[in-house]
């Protein structure tokens, strides 16, 4: 299991849009991954996007992301790269 | 003839028949079937036809309102391939052995509930979204045609609601505008109005009887008029037409640099008094914001606002422009802008009394609170802080040293602070005298020339006895802002206007030759100024 935290700087936080993106990069490993808002303790699975926009990230939210499976290594390194790039 | 007020969502005047959209009544019954796999491949195909149709109008989209209005629709159509609403259509279907058309009405009931419990208006905004989705796929499998029928007479059209898909489908050249009764001002459906250019407002109930009838649609007032009477009507044309050649004049200045053609530069700035102005600062492609008044937060409350409400506003205004530059006026409020819990008493003279920076001055307190919050927002954007109602060196000098504390405390508390230039308002004939001397102090210079005119010429404005001796162009204003600009040019600093004389198209010219760095004006009034400073030599 690996995990990252991140802190979002995008101006509305992870609305439909990031939110849909972040659900095809998931969906591209088979590991289970779970994005927690650490902002108010919800969490849900990454590759769902209706739950994902129910956690109502916002800017300057912190969020805990858990990767857990067989390619958890390489799928934890391309995740990090895409929040940094989207969010 | 009748008349109700909406809420404005988006400005324009529109004239034309009513048209009332009734909603094929969304009766979706639950019937019991056998086959629940025969069900599931029924909504499967359903629902790949509506990706499709979805795909098609995001086509639209893009060609009529960008791509970044757009891209709600791909979301709806990723939305329609998550996983938990297909699983909870698919387990309705079988667990309860009913049609496809229920499941889906009451997964997108469920899932739009979730949206619309959410706190954060953004993400409660959603539900509307599931909402449109689910009734896609719902009339899909129902065989209805979504198709538009708005007949061949240009129109303005009235709804419960109206989902962005709706709003894409409508053939702009027969929509005039539309009012809805829900709905909310940061919807899709309200930010494309707004790109669109259609005049709306939200918050009226149609009478079935409006249907047929002449409507007037004021997007500035938030009027709408069933029936008008004849003059009415020529009011309003009039209005409209006034409004379409506005119209083009913004297309026209939208994006174009604010320069003379000898290739003089000024920026253009615009004022504002509460967080929601921001919208129209940037409709009117303002470079930044001149003069954001802070009054609205002390005269909203019943007691001071905190440290956390007042940054708030500043950090939102400050992000939503985006770097630009937001120019925060501190707290000017005197015997003439009441409010209670200031306990000020009344005053015989209140323009000359106890107000704005001389009650700062005097209750620290209340002006270290406000401090506080403007130096902790300027960690989110690009925020100048300005003073008001100075006359002396020695007020500059005291409020330097209460801000350079405020800085120091925060900073030992571990908060980030921005760059913040500090300057004042030059409104008093005393500050403009001796600006030679306050240039030295301060970072710019903003005039006042409202009240700098008032106390030049003691004229209470107010009092219409002396409209007839009041002159606003008088040469002894005139002469004072040259010498304000002057003075903070010799010192290397900025100056500008803040007052209603920087939106005088008649003196632009005259603002440019004494040199002035910046014209801040209502955001309306943004690009006038800007096309008198384009047609200057």
């Amino acid at each position: 299991m690996i995990s990252f935290n991140y802190v979002i700087t995008d101006e509305v936080g992870i609305h439909a849009r990031p939110a849909g993106a972040l659900v095809k990069a998931a969906k591209a490993y088979g590991s289970k991954i779970v994005l927690e808002n650490l902002s108010n303790g919800k969490s849900a699975d990454a590759k769902k996007l209706m739950l994902l926009m129910s956690l109502g990230v916002k800017k300057g939210d912190e969020v805990k992301v858990t990767v857990e499976g067989d390619d958890e290594a390489v799928a934890a390194e391309e995740l990090e790269k895409f929040f940094g790039e989207n969010l | 003839m009748n008349i109700w007020e909406g809420k404005k969502i988006n400005s324009g005047v529109a004239i034309g028949k009513a048209k009332i959209l009734k909603k094929a009544d969304n009766l979706v019954k639950r019937i019991s079937i056998d086959d629940a796999d025969a069900e599931k491949q029924r909504y499967d195909a359903a629902k790949e036809k509506a990706i499709e149709q979805l795909m098609a109008l995001y086509d639209k989209a893009v060609k009529e309102v960008g791509e970044v209005n757009a891209q709600i629709f791909e979301v709806h159509s990723m939305m329609l391939e998550d996983d938990d609403y297909n699983d909870s259509v698919y387990n309705i279907i079988e667990s309860q052995m009913v049609n496809a058309e229920y499941a889906v009405a009451t997964t997108g009931d469920n899932f739009s509930d979730m949206f619309a419990n959410m706190e954060d208006e953004y993400f409660k905004a959603r539900a509307a979204d599931v909402k449109d989705i689910s009734e896609r796929v719902v009339n899909i499998l129902a065989g209805v045609d979504t198709g538009d029928d708005m007949g061949d007479e240009p129109v303005i059209i009235f709804a419960e609601d109206l989902a962005p898909s709706e709003t894409v489908q409508m053939d702009k050249s027969k929509l005039l505008g539309f009012v809805t009764h829900l709905g909310s001002a940061n919807s899709h459906t309200a930010i494309l109005a707004r790109t669109m250019g259609i005049p709306a407002l939200i918050g009226i109930e149609a009478d079935d009887s409006w249907n047929g009838k002449t409507a007037i649609l004021d997007g500035y007032s938030g009027r709408l008029i069933i029936d008008p009477d004849e003059d009415t009507l020529k009011e309003y044309e009039a209005k409209r037409q006034k409004d379409l050649e506005y119209k083009e004049l913004l297309l026209s200045l939208k994006g174009k640099e604010n320069v003379t053609q000898s290739g003089q530069k000024i920026n253009i700035y615009a004022n504002i008094g509460k967080v929601s102005d921001v919208a129209a600062v940037l409709d009117n492609d303002a470079g930044g914001i001149g003069l954001f008044r802070s009054e609205f937060l002390y005269l909203e409350k019943d007691t001071f606002p905190t440290e956390e409400e007042q940054f708030n506003a500043y950090r939102q205004v400050a992000e939503n422009m985006a770097g630009k530059k937001v120019i925060i006026r501190t707290l000017d409020i005197g015997a003439d802008k009441q409010v209670d819990y200031f306990n000020l008493g009344k005053e015989d003279n209140p323009a000359l009394g106890y107000r704005a920076i001389r009650i700062c001055l005097t209750q620290p307190d209340i002006f270290k609170t406000q401090l506080r919050a403007l130096f902790r927002a300027s960690y989110h954007g690009n925020i100048a802080i300005m003073y008001p109602m100075i006359i002396s060196v020695d007020e500059v000098r005291k409020i330097k040293k209460i801000a350079e504390e405020v800085k120091a405390e925060l900073i030992s508390e571990g908060f980030k602070i921005g760059n913040v230039e500090q300057g004042i308002m030059i409104e008093t004939p005393a500050a403009a005298v001796i600006s030679d001397l306050l240039a030295k102090e301060v970072d710019f210079f903003s005039i006042g020339t409202n009240d700098l005119t008032q106390y030049t010429l003691a004229i209470d404005r107010q009092n219409s006895k002396l409209d007839e001796f009041y002159d606003s162009h008088h040469e002894a204003v005139l002469r004072l802002i040259e010498m304000v600009v002057k003075n903070a040019h010799k010192e290397g600093i900025w100056a500008g206007i803040c007052g209603e004389l920087g939106a005088d198209t008649t003196l632009t010219e005259r603002f440019l030759e004494m040199g002035l760095d910046e014209l801040s004006v209502s955001p309306a009034r943004v690009l006038a100024v800007r096309k008198a400073v384009r047609d200057t030599k």
